[in-house]
């Protein structure tokens, strides 16, 4: 298949069209995913959440900077908020990544957030696996920062940084107790303001108060994305992670549950789109509709029978 | 099945002055009009735009030019797009240009519609819906 | 200002017109709003200013609060300065034109720079490409600016640059200028811009983030006090912002809430009030709404003078007074039917006069569209020789005070500019809300809903959604000259082959250096500037430091 073989080859054009034809649920789109697979596997990939403005985009952009000097390559995953009203998104991340524009060894991808939640993460994780195909060494997604769904996306990462700043209303009790849990690093950013030390002081107690026995106790970096500084620590504590996750077969086991949990997803869609295929508009459906609204029938019932009757293997539907 | 294919813009603003008024009164309308806009901020050379616009695969590239510069980077942008096999991509623009540079840079091809100020937004929002339907049409 | 029984009596009779006469008249299909979209009544009565107390709100001109003027006879002593603001090409250029200018009676110069030069960037650099010398002189070092200013006696003539972000190196540029030709700083006079929040608010010209662009400009406010004591060390500007498409009253409260945060920064900085606010000044817009425009300077002038005073306890009666400069507004012209512009213009001009501006610029029918002719530049200045000579406006103080409509307006604008203050404060400060795009958002949302309703046809724009005819649009383009461009570069490379580079580079480090403490970085910046470091170099070197400024994405 042509896009995958430029994509392949790394042709910049053809990746961010595969991404495009993935996001958009193209017919093209499991071709294309099936065509990248055997070559992903390679990138290591780190999430960014945090609330909006606590400054993932110019932490993103420095962190990359440092990155680059090392002479990895990058892509990124940056999402923003789709309006619910009109469906459209303004995407405004790239505005804090200019510099890297013009470097041919990083990839810039900007992505709405959408329609659903399911189907964000699961975007995101195709538009990554791309990305990790077309032969970057690091992968960085950066997510909207609100609500459950950010759970979701970053667990296509391997390690997960939450940002927070010592801002009012962004305290440590504020944030979604899911959000914290997944923290494999804290960074405190826009560390020049004022009370900065005292968010430190909070997300400590609170890991303190975390009583289950880990492994891998989160560091807590402070940064100034606006100067740099802590960026370097930063990139230093990641790799310690990665190193951390290498160390015996934990990062093999957290790929193997994403795994897992891709196929399922994989043949919950396919079962849902087959049966759909087969029961949408038949008259036994119609039907049965019908005599569940009348009250003739109960819903649970009703699923049993129809069920019975379709063979999901088959593609002949008993009339 | 594929869902409906959302239109993607990339709104730029080259050159080194601050006046992004009217890009940005463009870009809420097309986000309000439903459309993807990828925003890349002020003070951009035609390398980054063309690259970001590659980067992020939009249908359309839309500059705001509004410091006479026009006839020097729409050339200089197609340019690059052509040099980077994306020829596809419709560019177009807005800010103070004259009726015959207009023209000019039409019918070299250097721009595939241009508005100046005081064009309503609902007018770019169908210009591009229409240059879409019948992009995919051919296609 | 009534008595309460008189006013009583008023209330009874307005209701009582509302009821039986104003409902005989049917009123045409319109909306009756400003052009900020704030409603208007059909009539003011003396009930809108019932609270109006004449000594505290208004009194006297030159006297607390300063509501009618800020001098005791305004345009009867002096005419405002009619100050037409130009600049192009190179220092060589410029430095002619300026000559000629002074040899026909002009006193002060006013230099607008080109857009390399105001984002920091050297002409050779890759980013100025095409932009050298088009809207203003292009100034690289100490070397282009002693061109710029060969044989004009900088101890006779007052300067005004148009310069932010960069405002502090070219300072010192003039500086040392001056320095050569052995005039000290105590007497060079003029005026710098230098109001980085409107930039990060509206304008966009920025460099590094808010807090070291607010250190240097508080490092401006001490050497100034020292060294430079007749300098105007910032005019704070409304102008941008409305360009941007804000209304007039957050044209007013931004602006003044820019003013009290520079106040503010100084205090902090350990200064007196009274040592640097005397030197602020301002810089609004004059837009096509007229009444609301007049009410607007005098609400400006009246907030000044009560917070200066409750507020930040200034004591000299210079910092109370709210000296301002006024332009037309650009935005309200239209490139259909360019002469309509002229018309527009002249209101928008009397609006200005009749709000008792110190000073005025008024554009240029095609400047929407391009370079002004010199016919177009010409019909501008005659404007405001019109207003000032056949229309009678300037033979009065503050003519429109007392006008019930005018009052309200008055005061309906300084309470939302209250309230726009109240919202500021509640988010941290001026900083703060830049941060979190408050302002920014704010003008957005305005300059949006003003399109909006011009494509709804709800505000009808002559010429353009109205009255239109068929024209094609004519207009004569800037052209560049590449010479410039290339003449600037060769400056550059024989200036970086002769000048003492070892010493540059020292002086250089020592500024970063001084840049991360916290020494007053002026005399490090003179140090420089006096060893030919470019413009670029110092931005450059202080880029390292401060970091750069990126925009927030707010539609
Ligand atoms: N004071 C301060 N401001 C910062 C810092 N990092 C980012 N910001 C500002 O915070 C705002 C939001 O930054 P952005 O990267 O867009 O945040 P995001 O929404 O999380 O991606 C911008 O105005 C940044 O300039 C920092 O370290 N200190
Ligand atoms: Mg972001």
């Amino acid at each position: 298949m042509n896009i995958v073989e430029g994509l392949i080859k790394g042709d910049r054009r053809a990746l961010a069209r595969a991404i495009s034809l993935v996001e958009n649920e193209d017919s093209s789109k499991n071709e294309i995913l099936k065509g990248v697979y055997t070559h992903t596997g390679k990138a290591y990939i780190i999430g960014f959440t945090g609330s909006p403005g606590s400054g993932k985009s110019s932490l993103v952009d420095k962190l990359v900077s440092v990155i680059r000097r090392e002479g990895l390559t990058v892509g990124i995953v940056a999402i923003d908020p789709t309006s619910p009203f009109t469906g459209g998104a303004i995407l405004g991340d790239r505005i804090r990544m200019q510099e890297h524009t013009e470097d041919k060894d990083v990839f810039i991808r900007s992505m709405g957030t959408r329609g659903s939640l399911g189907g964000l993460s699961r975007a995101t994780k195709d538009a990554v696996q791309l990305l990790d195909a077309f032969g970057k060494d690091i992968v960085i997604i950066e997510t909207v920062g609100v609500g459950q769904s950010e759970v979701d996306v970053v667990k296509n990462a391997d390690t997960t940084v939450v940002v927070l700043t010592p801002a009012s209303g962004d305290s440590v009790q504020t944030i979604k107790a899911g959000i914290m849990e997944i923290a494999n690093i804290f960074v405190v950013n826009k560390s020049d303001l004022p009370n900065a030390d005292r968010t430190r002081t909070e997300i400590n107690l609170m890991l303190d108060l975390d009583n289950k026995k880990k492994e891998w106790r989160p560091p807590i970096i402070s940064t100034i994305s606006l100067t740099s500084e802590g960026i370097e620590e930063l990139w230093e504590e990641l790799k310690k992670h990665r190193q951390f996750l290498e160390e015996g077969d934990r990062l093999a086991a957290i790929r193997r549950e994403r795994v897992k949990r891709e196929i399922v997803d994989y043949m919950e869609h396919i079962i849902k789109s087959r049966l759909w295929e087969k029961i949408s508009g038949t008259t036994l459906f119609e039907k049965t509709i019908e005599k569940i609204s009348q009250r003739d029938l109960d819903p649970i019932s009703g699923a049993e029978k129809v069920l019975e009757r379709v063979n999901l293997d088959n593609h002949e539907f008993p009339e | 099945m594929s869902k409906e294919r959302k239109i993607r813009v990339l709104v730029a603003k080259p050159g080194l002055d601050g006046h992004d008024r009217g890009a940005k009164v463009v870009a809420r309308a097309l986000r309000d009009a439903g459309m993807e806009v990828v925003y890349t901020g002020l003070h951009q050379t035609p390398e980054q735009v063309v690259e970001a616009a590659i980067q992020e695969d939009v249908d359309v590239l839309g500059l705001s030019i509004l410091s006479g510069a026009h006839m020097t980077l729409f050339p200089r942008v197609k340019e690059l797009l052509e040099e980077n096999n994306a020829g596809d991509i419709l560019l177009i623009g807005g800010g103070i240009i004259p009726e015959e540079d207009m023209e000019e840079l039409k019918e070299k091809g250097y721009a595939q519609a241009l508005f100046t100020p005081g064009i309503p937004t609902d007018e770019i929002v169908e210009w591009i819906r229409n240059a879409m339907e019948s992009k995919t049409s051919s296609a | 200002m009534f008595k309460e029984d008189k006013l009583n009596e008023i209330k009874k009779e307005r209701q009582r017109w509302e009821e039986e006469t104003l409902p005989k008249f049917k009123n045409r299909d319109a909306k009756f709003v400003t052009v900020s979209s704030k409603p208007i009544k059909p009539l003011y009565t003396p009930e809108d200013i019932e609270n109006l107390d004449y000594q505290e709100d208004l009194s006297f001109p030159a006297e607390y609060p300063y509501t009618r003027g800020v001098q005791g006879n305004m345009y009867r002593g002096r005419l405002w300065t009619m100050r037409q603001f130009a600049g192009f090409g190179t220092a060589k250029q410029t430095n002619e034109r300026y000559k000629y200018l002074l040899k026909h009676g002009q006193t002060g110069l006013s230099v607008a720079f080109d857009m390399p030069t105001i984002m920091g960037y050297d002409s050779d650099h890759p980013r100025s490409v095409g932009e050298v010398g088009r809207c203003g002189v292009a100034i690289d070092s100490l070397a282009d600016m002693e061109v710029l200013f060969d044989g004009i006696p900088l101890e006779k003539v007052t300067t005004s640059m148009t310069i932010n972000a960069p405002a502090a190196i070219l300072w010192c540029m003039y500086i040392a200028t001056a320095e050569k030709q052995g005039v000290p700083s105590t007497q060079i006079g003029g005026t710098i811009q230098n109001d980085i929040l409107k930039e990060y608010i509206a304008q966009k010209s920025w460099i590094f983030p808010p807090k070291p662009s607010m250190r240097l400009i508080t490092d401006i406010f001490k050497y100034a006090c020292e060294h430079v004591p007749r300098w105007n060390t910032v005019s704070i500007s409304g102008y941008h912002i409305r360009e941007a498409g804000s209304t007039a009253a957050q044209e007013l409260a931004f602006t003044l809430a820019d003013g009290f945060a520079y106040v503010e920064a100084g205090m902090n900085a350990g200064l007196d009030v009274d040592q640097f606010a005397p030197r602020l000044s301002f810089f609004f817009n004059a837009h096509i709404d007229f009444f609301e425009e007049i009410a607007k300077y005098r609400a400006a002038r009246r907030i000044w003078a009560r917070k200066m005073k409750e507020k930040y306890g200034a004591k000299d009666p210079r910092s109370l007074l709210m000296r301002f400069h006024t332009q037309t507004a650009g935005c309200s012209l239209t490139a259909q039917q360019p002469e309509n512009n002229i018309v527009r213009t002249a209101f928008e001009a009397l609006s200005a006069v009749l709000g008792g501006t110190q000073s005025l610029h008024t554009n240029s029918m095609d400047e929407v569209l391009a370079l002004p002719s010199e016919k177009a530049v010409r019909i501008a200045l005659r404007t405001q020789q019109l207003i000032a000579h056949e229309t009678g406006v300037p033979n009065t103080i503050d003519p429109l005070a007392g006008s019930y409509f005018v009052e309200a307006l008055t005061d309906e604008l300084e309470r939302e500019a209250e309230e726009y203050f109240r919202r500021v404060d509640e988010l941290g400060g001026v900083l703060e809300a830049i941060d979190q795009g408050f302002f920014q958002y704010e003008i957005a949302d305005a300059a949006y809903r003003y399109q909006k309703e011009i494509e709804e046809n709800e505000r009808i724009i002559v010429g353009v959604n109205d009255f239109v005819i068929e024209e094609p649009l004519e207009v004569e383009l800037l052209k560049i000259d590449p010479e410039t461009e290339r003449e600037q570069a060769r400056h550059l490379k024989e200036l970086r082959e002769n000048r003492d580079n070892e010493k540059v580079q020292k002086l250089l480090a020592e500024m970063q250096e001084a840049a991360k403490g916290e020494d007053n970085l002026i005399p490090y910046i003179l140090e420089a500037v006096k060893a030919y470091a470019t413009e670029g170099e110092i931005i450059g070197a202080f880029k390292e430091v401060f970091g750069e400024y990126k925009e927030q994405p707010i539609f």
